[in-house]
């Protein structure tokens, strides 16, 4: 933005600043309930009460995969975000896109996985285990979900209003989401799928 | 980060090398774990520290977070979640595994 540009709207760029901030606050307690939530599956993992245990259940190409699709939508959210900067909404959309299609496939793998094992009789009902497993991945998987919505709506506010001021500053906010779910799901590879294949 | 004052905002080099930085401390865990390298303790404290540099990475290339640019009150944040979660986690950690250890005795 230059300078001309900031000097003319500044109560507005002020307002998009506070909404930053607030949605700021929102992700920082995000985080301290999702923190707690990997508290407790850490003190539940043991507790598979005769059943089976994360080695047995989990799947590390799965995992890896699941990996590999948030962090490329990460940067594809990124080239969007960079896109906006350069005023250019057909590429804000067709990255946009892209990273709908990179978070179907994870929510995908993840709805494939979460079904196998209550196929297999694993369901969250089986131990305390699998109940703070389902509670702790379910809950990211469904921030994902509803930050596929968001990016949908965005997209449909893109087309319909262009890169206005109100837009680009939501599109912010929506990058901030985004890129704070893949932080989280550092945690949950590193918490629950790779020690539990060990 | 080199900037420009007319692009206050980081560029593309910064995406890529988060993007690049975490590809790396992603595959290091995996890998190891995929082939059995290490024994159990060892690999665990290797995942916990690829974990938080990948956390520091994400918060500098992707959120950019940065100590001189990033405002203050968003520094204090998450300075304060961080310590919140120190103490509700570790807290809770250290309470539930010594009332696991008496209950086991």
């Amino acid at each position: 933005m230059t300078a001309e540009a900031l000097t003319a709207d500044e109560p507005a760029s002020d307002a998009h600043e506070q909404r930053a901030f607030g949605f700021w606050l929102y992700l920082m307690s995000d985080a301290i309930i999702f923190s707690l939530l990997f508290a407790t599956y850490a003190v539940m993992v043991q507790n598979t009460d005769g059943g089976p245990t994360g080695k047995t259940l989990f799947s590390l190409p799965n995992a890896f995969a699941e990996t590999m699709l948030l962090l490329l939508s990460s940067i594809t959210f990124g080239f969007a975000t960079l896109a906006m900067r350069s005023g250019d909404a057909t590429g804000v959309r067709r990255w946009l896109q892209v990273t709908v299609v990179l978070g179907l496939g994870f929510v995908g793998l993840e709805m494939r996985e979460f079904y196998g094992l209550v196929h297999r009789g694993a369901g969250p009902d089986r131990s305390g285990f699998l109940s703070a497993f389902f509670t702790l991945v379910g809950t990211h998987g469904a921030h994902v979900s509803v930050g596929l919505i968001w990016i949908l709506v965005m997209t449909g506010q893109i087309m319909v209003k262009g890169l206005t001021a109100p837009v680009v500053s939501r599109l912010g906010r929506l990058g901030m989401f985004w890129h704070f779910l893949d932080i989280i799901w550092i945690g949950i590879f590193s918490v629950v799928y790779l020690p539990g294949v060990l | 980060m080199e900037r420009s004052p007319a692009s206050h905002a980081p560029g593309l080099t910064s995406y890529l090398t988060g993007f690049a930085l975490a590809l790396i401390l992603t595959a290091i865990p995996f890998a190891l774990v995929a082939t059995a390298a290490l024994p159990r303790l060892p690999m665990l404290m290797v995942i916990a520290v690829a974990a938080v540099i990948q956390v520091l990475v994400h918060l500098r290339y992707f959120l950019h977070l940065n100590l001189t640019t990033t405002p203050r009150e968003n520094l204090l944040a998450i300075l304060f979640a961080a310590i919140l979660i120190f103490m509700m986690v570790g807290g809770s950690l250290w309470i539930m595994m010594d009332l696991h250890h008496r209950m086991a005795i």
